[in-house]
């Protein structure tokens, strides 16, 4: 019999590497944007809305959040698998997590790009 | 598969009884970076993009955002903010450190924990310093 479950890892290096990746990803936009920060001596609005104003800021923060976004999923499953024990509840809970984390990349997008 | 492999796989700890582990300061440490984590998803990605969106949105909304985060209450909630940040940070440098097979004997291993622990506390206590 199948010990896998539908709600269960991929019992694979893939999610391991990614959740890794995505913290180096993280890591590096965070400093950076802490280097600008000192570099400037704090940041005011002008500061502030000249780098959003940038195509490669725009870019470079889609990416950090992407990688936020997957970061979290990754997170949230382990957590969900550790401590969830009825399959129902943990499927809910991963489902509501994956909806979250999708809204939140089209909430990024409408930030960057939505011009408001 | 050998007899002891399935043993092996029998025993997995799929599920975990959060009130019935006691934990030495690795263990502690580990488990601030599952909490910090949640916390983070939970609460810091909305007050993040949230935050972001009005104070990119005007400079109107920017001086509203500033203000509100002036109160108290809301240095209070940024300082949590502040440490879920910097200690999920910290415990994560830590992990890619192991990964890379720095540190891996017990003892370093242990002390690192204790560095992790310290460190994001006095960086937060700093950072919150700053804020106030």
């Amino acid at each position: 019999m199948s010990r896998r479950q539908a709600v269960g890892a991929h019992y694979g290096l893939r999610d391991w590497l990614l959740q890794r990746l995505t913290a180096i990803v993280m890591a590096v936009y965070t400093l950076l944007l802490l280097g600008v920060a000192l570099w400037h001596g704090g940041i005011d609005y002008e500061l502030w809305t000249a780098l959003f104003a940038g195509g490669t800021f725009k870019l470079a923060s889609f990416l950090f959040m992407a990688a936020l976004v997957y970061h979290a999923w990754v997170g949230m499953r382990n957590i969900y698998m550790d401590y969830i024990k009825p399959v129902a509840l943990r499927l809910a809970l991963q489902t509501a997590t994956v909806a979250a984390l999708i809204a939140y990349m089209g909430w990024t997008i409408r930030i960057l790009w939505g011009g408001a | 598969m050998t007899g002891t492999e399935r043993l092996a796989v029998k025993r997995r700890p799929v599920y975990l009884d959060l009130l019935r582990i006691r934990l030495p300061l690795p263990g502690i440490v580990s488990f601030l970076h599952r909490v910090s984590g949640a916390l983070l998803f939970l609460f810091g990605i909305p007050l993040l993009l949230a935050g972001t969106g009005s104070s990119l949105a005007s400079a109107e909304s920017y001086g509203q955002l500033k203000s509100a985060l002036a109160h108290p209450l809301a240095k209070l909630v940024l300082v949590g903010f502040v440490w879920a940040c910097v200690h999920h940070f910290c415990a994560g440098i830590r992990h890619l450190l192991l990964d890379l097979h720095i540190g891996v004997d017990l003892v370093s291993a242990r002390r690192s924990t204790a560095v992790v622990a310290v460190l994001s506390v006095a960086l937060t206590l700093i950072i919150g310093a700053r804020l106030w």
